[in-house]
C-alpha cells in the first residue's frame, strides 16, 4: 500500500504565531486550472483578525526600524536562504494554486527567490540613494534621510501567489516597516507557506503578519484602521478600489494603487524588474537641520 | 594611581586552524608553484617563529595571474549578470562569517594584533564588507554614478600588512561587485589570511580566475603595477610607494587609486567629555598597536585642559594590557616586524634628541618577538619629526592649542590628509571644525569607526579614491559618456 500523506493545516500568521481565525470559519482552496482539486481549507479571517494583525505589526515596528539597516539586510537575505532550502515545496505549492507546469512554477519561484534577494540588499542603500546633504544658503549642517512610514497594508496580488506576494511583501519591510498583509484570495497557500519561512528565519514576530479570508470582506477593515499608515491596494483587482482610497483618506495614508489605466485594476507583470518606487512609496523623508559655527 | 587588576591568561585556542608548511599562489583557481621556485618565511611576530613558507611571486608568475584574471573577465565574469555575481559576493560574506574564528586566530598569528581586535572588528567588518557590496552587484544604475557604469577589467590590488583580511576585502568586494576581476598581493609579512581566502573562494565555487592571489615583496606588487594587461591599480600603503605607483602609471590608461600614510590631528576642545575623550585618544593611537593610516597620531589639545588631559591619558594608559595577542585580555599586541619595529624606534629616538619628553607606563615586554611600549611624547612642537612623520606605531605626539583657528591650523599643518577627530561637546563647533579640515575622514566625539556603507579616503598624499559606500564603487567603474 501507498503511504498516506500527512497533509498541513494551513492557518494564519500573526505576531509570529499561527492561529486560526478567531471567527473559526474556514473556507475551500481549490487548485487552478480544468480540474480543480481541493487543497486545503483555509482560514477565513476576520475585521478582529486584521485588527490583531495590527496591533501585532504596530508592536513590531520599533524594533524592526530600530535595527541597523545591516541587520535587516541579514536577517532579509536569511530569507532568501530559506526559501531557496524550500524550493520545491514552493514550486509544487505555486503550481497547484496557480494551474501551471512544473516548468512554469519553477520560473516564478525562483524569482521570487532572487526577487527578495535583491531587496535584501536595499537596506543598507536606501538612506544612500534617496538621502543627501542640502546645501542650504546659510551655516547649517542640513541633511534629509528616508525613515520608514510604519504599518503597512497590503491587498497581496490575487493571481501571482508567490512571485507577487514578494513583490508587495519585502520593498515595504526592507526600510523598516511592518506590514498587515491580505493574501489573494483564492490562492492563499504560498502566503502561509512563506509566513512559515519567515517565522524560521530570524524575521522578528509581527514585522510580516498574513491574514487570509474574502479581500472584499477584509480589505476595509484594513483600509479605514486608524493605527494603519499606509496601504497597498495591489490585490484590490476584483474591487471597487476608490473606495479604499477614499476610507484611506480618512488618516491620510500613504497609498498605493492598483495598476492599470483609469478606474480599471489589472495585475502588473511581476517578472519585470522592480525599481524604487515600491520602497519608496512606504518612506518619509526626515530633514534635520544643526547650525554650524566656532 | 589606578591599580590594575591582575587578570588570568584567556588564550585563544590555535587548533581552530591549519597551517600548512609551505603556500603555492592562487591563479586560476588552483595553488600553483611560482615559476622559480622561490619562497620566503612568514613568522609570527609576537614569537618569532616561522608560520610557514610563502611564495615569492615573479614578473612571469605575474603575468599567469593576469592572463587567467583577463580570461575569467572575458569568459564568464564581465557575462554574468548583476544578480547572480552578487550571489558569489553574498556566499564569500557567508563563509567569512562562518569560519571567523578560524580567519581572527590566523590573523592574530600572522600578524601580531589583539585576538579581541581580530575577532571583534577586522573579520566581521570584512564580512560586512562583502555582504554590503553583494547588495550592489544588481543595484549600480542606482549608485548615482550614471544610469550604464561599465566595469574596467583586471584590477591589481596591493595592500599592507596591518589589517590584511579586512584591506583585502575592501579591495575584492567592490571589484567584484562591480564586475572585474583581480590579482592582489597581500602584504610580505602577512600572506596568510589571503590565502585563506583562496579557500573561500573555492568553496563558493567562484569561476577559477576571477581572484588570484600572489604572494611577495615589492618586485611582486611593481609586476602587477607595470603589466600592460591590468587596467586599474588600487594600492594601500606607504606614501612613498603611492607616489612611485603614480609615477609608473602616469602616461598609461590605468587608472588608480591610493589610500595612503597619515598623521591625523585628533583635537580635544576644552569643552569635551575628557574621560570619554580620553578613552577615544586611547582608541585613536593604540588601536592595532598604532599600526592605522588613519591613527590619531598627533594630539591637539586646548592648552587650559592639557595637564589634567595628558595626566589622565597617563592614567589611562597604566592599564592596558600589552602582551600575548592570542589572550582575549590584551589590548596592545605585537609589532608587527622587526622593520617596522627599527622605524619606530629610529623616530621615537629623534623624539628625544629633538627635546620631546617620552612618557611610557611601567610594562614588561615579553622577550622574544617585535614590541613596542605606549609612549606618549608631551612638549611636541610642529618643527619635531614625531610630529610630522608616519611612526605608523604605539606612539603619541601631544601638541597644544589655544584658538579654534590655531587648532585648524596646526591641524592642517601636514601634506597628509586622511582623517581627524573632534571632542567637543558643542555640535554647531564640530560641524565648523570638520568645514574647516582638509582631510578625507572627520570622527567627532569617537575614533577609528569603520563602516562598510561608509567612505574612507584621503585628500592631500594621503591618496586619491574612496573605499566603501557609494563613492566607493567609482573607483572601479567606467562612467565616462553615461552621464
Amino acid at each position: 500500500m501507498p503511504r498516506l500523506e500527512v497533509r498541513k493545516t494551513y492557518k494564519l500568521y500573526i505576531g509570529g504565531k499561527f492561529p486560526r481565525s478567531e471567527s473559526g470559519r474556514s473556507y475551500e482552496v481549490s487548485s487552478a486550472g480544468r480540474s480543480p482539486k481541493f487543497l486545503a481549507n483555509a482560514a477565513q479571517g476576520s475585521r478582529k483578525d486584521i485588527r490583531d494583525a495590527v496591533v501585532a505589526a504596530r508592536g513590531a515596528v520599533k524594533g524592526w526600524s530600530g535595527a541597523t539597516a545591516y541587520n535587516r539586510g541579514q536577517v532579509l537575505y536569511r530569507v532568501g536562504e530559506v526559501l531557496e532550502g524550500r524550493r520545491d515545496q514552493f514550486i509544487a505549492e505555486v503550481a497547484a494554486s496557480e494551474g501551471l507546469t512544473k516548468p512554469q512554477a519553477t520560473k516564478l519561484v525562483d524569482a521570487a527567490i532572487d526577487r527578495w534577494v535583491w531587496y535584501a540588499g536595499w537596506p543598507d542603500k536606501l538612506a544612500q540613494v534617496l538621502g543627501n546633504l542640502n546645501p542650504v544658503a546659510g551655516p547649517y549642517f542640513d541633511i534629509s534621510a528616508p525613515e520608514p512610514t510604519g504599518v503597512v497594508g497590503v491587498l497581496a496580488p490575487q493571481d501571482s501567489s508567490l512571485l507577487g506576494l514578494v513583490s508587495v511583501i519585502a520593498p515595504a519591510i526592507v526600510s523598516g516597516n511592518t506590514v498587515v498583509v491580505v493574501a489573494s484570495e483564492d490562492r492563499p497557500l504560498p502566503a502561509i507557506s512563506l509566513g512559515e519561512v519567515l517565522a524560521t528565519s530570524d524575521v522578528p514576530a509581527g514585522v510580516v503578519n498574513i491574514v487570509t479570508g474574502r479581500t472584499a470582506e477584509l480589505a476595509p477593515w484594513l483600509a479605514s484602521h486608524a493605527d494603519v499608515n499606509a496601504l497597498d491596494l495591489t490585490g484590490a483587482t476584483e474591487l471597487p478600489w476608490a473606495e479604499l482610497e477614499a476610507s484611506a483618506a480618512e488618516t491620510l495614508k500613504r497609498v498605493v494603487r492598483p495598476a492599470g489605466d483609469g478606474s480599471g485594476a489589472e495585475e502588473p507583470d511581476w517578472l519585470v524588474t522592480p525599481d524604487l518606487s515600491r520602497m519608496h512609496a512606504f518612506l518619509e523623508t526626515k530633514t534635520v537641520w544643526h547650525p554650524k559655527g566656532m | 594611581m589606578t591599580p590594575k587588576f591582575e587578570y588570568a591568561p584567556a588564550p585563544e585556542s590555535r587548533s581552530v586552524v591549519d597551517i600548512a608548511s609551505s603556500y603555492g599562489l592562487f591563479i586560476g583557481g588552483d595553488f600553483v608553484d611560482p615559476t622559480d621556485g622561490k619562497s620566503f618565511k612568514t613568522v609570527n611576530p609576537a614569537t618569532e617563529e616561522k608560520l610557514a613558507d610563502v611564495s615569492e611571486a615573479s614578473a612571469a608568475d605575474v603575468d599567469k595571474a593576469v592572463r587567467a584574471a583577463r580570461r575569467a573577465y572575458d569568459r564568464t565574469w564581465s557575462r554574468m549578470s548583476g544578480a547572480e555575481r552578487g550571489k558569489y559576493l553574498y556566499r564569500i560574506a557567508r563563509l567569512l562569517q562562518e569560519r571567523a574564528r578560524e580567519f581572527a586566530v590566523l590573523e592574530t598569528l600572522d600578524n601580531g594584533k589583539p585576538i579581541k581586535e581580530s575577532r571583534d572588528v577586522d573579520v566581521p567588518t570584512a564580512a560586512a564588507h562583502f555582504f554590503y557590496h553583494a547588495g550592489w552587484a544588481d543595484k549600480l544604475e542606482y549608485a548615482g554614478l550614471g544610469p550604464a557604469p561599465k566595469s574596467l577589467g583586471v584590477v591589481g590590488q596591493v595592500i599592507p600588512w596591518n589589517f590584511p583580511l579586512l584591506m583585502l576585502a575592501w579591495k575584492i568586494a567592490p571589484a567584484l561587485a562591480t564586475g572585474n576581476t583581480v590579482v592582489l598581493k597581500p602584504a610580505e609579512t602577512t600572506p596568510l589570511t589571503a590565502l585563506l581566502f583562496a579557500e573561500v573562494c573555492r568553496q563558493a565555487d567562484l569561476p577559477p580566475g576571477v581572484v588570484n592571489i600572489v604572494t611577495g615583496a615589492g618586485p611582486t606588487g611593481q609586476a602587477i603595477v607595470d603589466h600592460p594587461g591590468v587596467d586599474k591599480i588600487a594600492f594601500t600603503g606607504s606614501t612613498d610607494v603611492g607616489k612611485a605607483i603614480a609615477r609608473a602609471v602616469a602616461g598609461t590608461r590605468k587608472r588608480v587609486t591610493l589610500e595612503l600614510g597619515g598623521k591625523a590631528a585628533n583635537i580635544v576642545f576644552d569643552d569635551a567629555a575628557i574621560d570619554q575623550a580620553v578613552e577615544g585618544i586611547v582608541n585613536g593611537i593604540f588601536f592595532n598597536q598604532g599600526h592605522v593610516c588613519c591613527a590619531g597620531s598627533r594630539l591637539l589639545v586646548q592648552e587650559s585642559i592639557a595637564d589634567d588631559v595628558v595626566h589622565r591619558l597617563q592614567r589611562r594608559l597604566r592599564t592596558l594590557r600589552v602582551g600575548d595577542p592570542m589572550d582575549k585580555n590584551t589590548d596592545v599586541g605585537a609589532i608587527n616586524s622587526a622593520a617596522q619595529l627599527a622605524r619606530i624606534t629610529e623616530l621615537t629616538d629623534a623624539g628625544v634628541a629633538e627635546g620631546a619628553q617620552r612618557w611610557s607606563p611601567d610594562v614588561e615586554l615579553p622577550k622574544r618577538g617585535y614590541w613596542f611600549a605606549p609612549t606618549v611624547f608631551t612638549g611636541v612642537s610642529q618643527t619635531h619629526r614625531i610630529a610630522r612623520e608616519e611612526i605608523f606605531g604605539p606612539v603619541l605626539s601631544v601638541l597644544t592649542f589655544r584658538t579654534p583657528d590655531e587648532a585648524v591650523a596646526k591641524a592642517n599643518n601636514t601634506p597628509y590628509g586622511l582623517s581627524a577627530g573632534i571632542w567637543s561637546e558643542k555640535g554647531s563647533r564640530i560641524l565648523a571644525i570638520a568645514d574647516k579640515l582638509r582631510a578625507g575622514v572627520v570622527w567627532a566625539n569617537t575614533f577609528n569607526r569603520f563602516d562598510p556603507t561608509s567612505p574612507f579616503g584621503g585628500y592631500k598624499e594621503s591618496g586619491y579614491g574612496r573605499e566603501g559606500g557609494r563613492q566607493g564603487l567609482a573607483a572601479y567603474l567606467d562612467t565616462e559618456g553615461t552621464h
